[in-house]
């Protein structure tokens, strides 16, 4: 059921909140094949649900409230075990709320518990975590994606209606492709990166899964706003996501959208169904009144590149706290303080984390940086004015959110670029800024989700909604769900268009 | 072959904020351990710097004070290495491009006047303490850490090599204590470490090449700083005499050897890998902002000096002496203001008490300005005896003691102990008469020439009055009455 739906059903008395968490509770321990949660507050939600239940007998209702969701264990959450799927966290009890986390408490959701992640949230497939990989609830010996794959399982899975996760390089937008649902990366600085675990600072973004492009705005409002604590949250009105979503259904609804197709999104190396899947959307959009445009955006082929000398960069640094001296894994045996650094940190990282936190040391080294750092950043503007120059000719940007559907898990674990490389069209909107999503186009044979990546101008997130809304309105890609039994064969299976 | 010194220093002056410069936590000095660390200074999990801007306020005022110029965006930038005390693994610092930039402070040396140039200023962040002694013996020889001084505001001054001996040093030191103190953006504290200096020596062959430096660490005080420097080029001296030759390195004073010593050389010098902190925007400050603190900026130490001797008819000297502290020539303008009178001899005699028993007695108790006992309308009212010859210069020191000691102001002081000033003729005459009776063989020496005896019969006279009479009036009676 959709957050509509579901908040409908507590209004009309038809269920509780208290009753919806122990659902949920059932099928998150039903699902645990799937991994997507690192902990389960069980008393914690239920605590939540009876006061929700409370404020909605009261008619003192949000459009959230009563609503169980998860968030990404990247983000701090008080008084509950907060551990970035790392073993450097596996007992750390975060001391108070993220911000985005607190918004979402206000507007009356109930947290049930903290998804599995790629550990510090660095990975394309949900196989580094500390807790284990996460499987795609579409098929068990597939990745659901990175690195916010339990919060996309745990959606896909129909455990919870909406999640939260992050996305630095494509985090939110590559695991909703693969797993069927919509995600959104909201403006760089619409949602505050207070309490979110640092990764790559000037790439992480806050942002939400569900399965309809109505729930995504939702839970975005509740998400978005300034936030005095972080310098680079941006100060603007609030605004209603929805706002463009209630307008009549016209028969061409997009009518006068100029829809921006770039030419280096649709070469080679991209897997044929999901071409195929992608070209369909986008007749899809033209029937509902779009018009397609070519657009060259030259300089993302070397978004990649860019995103692994910034990313590791920043993270080599943001990573440095975690040196066993105040909190989180501490060797238990040591000689001295080099030692204490060193063992702590060999044992605390895992493979992924170390790469990178020695890839980024090294692009800042004395006599690299300028080679490295400082190219990057300036390939990192030419990519902005790329986007700035086609969103000149067109309103939005459209292509597939990923080269590939879900691939095994295993598959790629030995060939980090390769695992790279599956971020090659969701990484150019996190050096740019720009908001983007990604919502489910298709299947391929063996009924794997396709994603279509729908990209804006900065502060477009409306625009963006409103496209996906109106197509998901004629398709009913997002309305399928995989079997509980998570062997590949879909229960929605006729449902398609 | 005579040897040139040379010498650039680097100061951190803490600035006077009330909270931290990227957090909400308290900069008071002196708290149990770690009880002023908010979240963002122990750097927990996903928390986030925002930027005092008061601190950027302290750094501007100090721009315009030094003539600098102003960087209209200037950039902070992450310093990492690993340190027990340094929360983050990274110190946030500005780098490439500062706050301030260029600049000069004058100093007083033998040659005259000379201006250090300033290369930069920029604001960074002081790291925690590492304790390593003093810790309960139950913990067992562990080291502590105190992490409230983590995130204090600092301001890093650096000068250019402009210095060229410890005593140029130490008067660079002093006066940009002295203006950063003035300007009110440092207490200057430096026994509580809120100005602290590096200094970087090397020498050279007078007018040959600039030779290897080394940099002295964390001199906390002006004679260290002195001692320091004089050690090292020394060291440096003899070492390239002795046909070595000098090895750049970061080396660490010993107080109690007065020597300095190895602490780490540019081979084991870190990488801190420097990057813009993506966490915080580039700093921008717009011409508005500048203009509202320069017209808030107070009169100059150097401006006011000039002022003073043009206005008050002061020595320069004096006036030098007493624009060398804020709290001092506030005192002196508080002191004036309460006499009647707003006129040269006035204002000098203030001076010389301010600069001479005012300075002696504080000297005596060593306490700050702020502390002392004694109110500059109290001081006023005493100097105003000395004015109209109630009591005379020495009778008014010990008034003054009397009124440091709590007594009350001088006129209460002066009539209780009656110290009044003899100024009756009649009175001195028959003091004089007494003495001349008593003292016939030295009347006798005066009168053949001797005027040490002369001094002589002043000195009984005064001591006869309890140092009461008139001095002036005491010679002119005992002339008359020789001369008989």
């Amino acid at each position: 059921m959709t957050i509509g739906e579901l908040a409908r059903a507590l209004r009309a008395r038809e269920t509780s909140s208290v009753e919806l968490v122990q659902e949920t509770l059932a099928r998150i321990a039903a699902s645990q094949a799937i991994n997507a949660f690192i902990t389960v507050d069980a008393d914690g939600a239920l605590a939540q649900a009876r006061a929700a239940d409370s404020a909605l007998a009261r008619g003192d209702a949000e459009p959230l409230t009563g609503i169980p969701i998860a968030h990404k264990d990247v983000f701090m959450t008080a008084g509950l075990r907060t551990t970035c799927a790392s073993r450097m966290l596996e007992h750390f009890v975060a001391p108070y709320d993220a911000h985005v986390v607190a918004k979402l408490r206000e507007a009356g959701t109930v947290l049930v518990g903290k998804t599995n992640m790629d550990e510090f949230a660095m990975g394309s497939s949900s196989e580094t975590s500390y807790f284990g990989p996460v499987r795609n609830p579409w098929s068990a010996q597939c990745v659901p994606g990175g690195s916010s794959g339990g919060s996309a399982a745990a959606v896909a899975a129909g455990l919870v209606p909406a999640t939260t996760g992050t996305d630095t390089g494509g985090s939110i937008r590559q695991p909703a492709a693969l797993t069927g649902i919509c995600g959104i990366k909201p403006t760089y600085g619409v949602c505050s990166r207070y309490g979110l675990i640092a990764f790559a600072s000037s790439l992480d973004t806050p942002g939400a899964f569900a399965r309809t492009a109505e729930d995504c705005a939702l839970l975005l409002a509740a998400m978005a706003g300034h936030d005095a604590r972080d310098a680079t949250s941006l100060d603007r009105p609030a605004e209603d996501y929805r706002r463009l979503l209630a307008a009549a259904s016209a028969t061409r609804p997009l009518e006068g959208l100029r829809i921006g197709l770039p030419r280096e999104y649709f070469a080679s190396g991209i897997e044929r169904e999901v071409i195929a899947a992608v070209e369909a959307a986008i007749a899809e959009l033209r029937a509902l009144g779009a018009t397609a445009v070519d657009v060259d955006l030259p300089m993302v082929k070397h978004a990649v590149p860019v995103y692994y000398v910034i990313a590791p960069a920043e993270a080599s640094s943001n990573l440095s706290r975690f040196d066993g001296v105040r909190y989180g894994h501490r060797a238990a045996q040591y000689r001295d303080l080099t030692e204490m650094y060193c063992r702590t940190r060999a044992e605390g990282f895992g493979a992924e984390v170390k790469r990178r936190i020695l890839v980024g040391t090294y692009v800042l080294s004395h006599g690299y940086y300028d080679a490295y750092y400082l190219q990057a950043q300036k390939v990192r503007r030419l990519i902005a004015q790329d986007f700035a120059r086609a969103f000149e000719r067109c309103d939005i940007v459209v292509g597939p959110t990923a080269p590939t559907c879900a691939f095994a898990i295993g598959a790629k674990t030995n060939d980090p670029v390769q695992m790279y490389l599956n971020d090659i069209f969701t990484i150019a909107a996190n050096l740019t800024g720009m908001p983007a999503m990604s919502i489910p186009c298709g299947f391929t044979p063996d009924r794997l989700p396709i994603g279509l990546q729908i990209q804006g101008n900065y502060f477009d997130e409306a625009r963006m909604l409103n496209v996906a809304h109106r197509y998901q309105q004629v398709t009913g890609w997002h309305l399928q769900s995989p079997s509980p039994a998570s062997g590949g064969e879909g229960r929605g299976e006729g449902l398609s268009p | 072959m005579t040897w040139e010194i040379v010498i650039g220093i680097e100061t951190h002056a803490q600035l006077s904020t009330a909270s931290k410069i990227f957090s909400g936590a308290s900069t008071a000095f002196g708290a149990a351990p770690n009880t002023e660390a908010s979240a963002v200074d122990i750097a927990l999990p996903g928390v986030l710097p925002v930027l005092n801007r008061g601190a950027v306020e302290r750094a501007i005022r100090f721009g315009l004070a030094v003539g600098g110029a102003i960087n209209r965006r200037s950039v902070f930038a992450r310093k990492n290495y690993f340190y027990p005390d340094l929360p983050k693994g990274y110190q946030i610092s500005q780098y490439e491009i500062p706050v301030v930039r260029g600049g000069a402070v004058t100093i007083a040396t033998d040659a005259g006047e000379k201006h250090v140039r300033l290369t930069r200023a920029h604001l960074e962040e002081d790291a925690g303490k590492s304790l390593h002694e003093g810790l309960p013996s139950e913990l067992g020889g562990v080291s502590g850490i105190d992490l409230n001084r983590a995130g204090t505001p600092l301001l890093e001054i650096v000068s250019e090599p402009d210095m060229r001996s410890a005593a140029e040093a130490v008067a660079y030191a002093k006066a940009l204590h002295s203006l950063v103190t003035w300007i009110g953006i440092c207490d200057g504290d430096m026994q509580e470490g809120n100005f602290r200096c590096d200094a970087n020596v090397s020498v050279r062959r007078a007018g040959g090449a600039l030779g290897t430096r080394c940099e002295i660490k964390n001199l906390n005080s002006f004679r260290f700083l002195a001692q320091a420097i004089e050690y090292e080029a020394r060291r440096q001296i003899e070492l390239i005499e002795d046909g070595g030759s000098v090895v750049q390195e970061t080396r660490l004073f010993d107080p109690d050897r007065g020597e300095t010593r190895s602490m780490r050389s540019k081979e084991d010098a870190q990488d801190y890998r420097y990057f813009p902190d993506p966490d915080l925007p580039p700093l921008t400050i717009d011409d508005a902002w500048i203009q509202r603190i320069h017209s808030a900026m107070p009169e100059l130490p150097e401006a006011m000096r000039s002022r003073l001797v043009a206005e008050h008819g002061i020595t320069d000297y004096d006036a030098a002496q007493l624009t060398a502290s804020r709290e001092l020539v506030d005192y002196y303008h508080g002191v004036c203001k309460a006499l009647p009178a707003a006129d040269t001899a006035s204002h000098k005699l203030v001076a010389n008490f301010v600069l001479g028993e005012f300075a002696a007695a504080r000297n005596r108790a060593d306490v700050a300005i702020a502390a002392v006992p004694v109110s500059p309308a109290d001081v006023a009212g005493l100097l105003r005896r000395v004015a109209d010859r109630t009591v005379s210069g020495k009778i008014a020191k010990d008034v003054f003691d009397a009124m440091w000691a709590g007594e009350g102001d001088a006129d209460a002081i002066i009539e209780r102990r009656g110290l009044r000033q003899i100024s009756d003729a009649r009175a001195i005459e028959a003091l004089v008469e007494h003495v001349l009776a008593a003292n016939a063989p030295i009347v006798a020496e005066v009168r053949a020439g001797k005027e040490k005896a002369f001094n002589s019969l002043v000195g009984q006279v005064m001591k006869a009055s309890k140092s009461k009479a008139n001095p002036a009036q005491v010679n002119e009676i005992l002339r008359r009455l020789l001369a008989r």
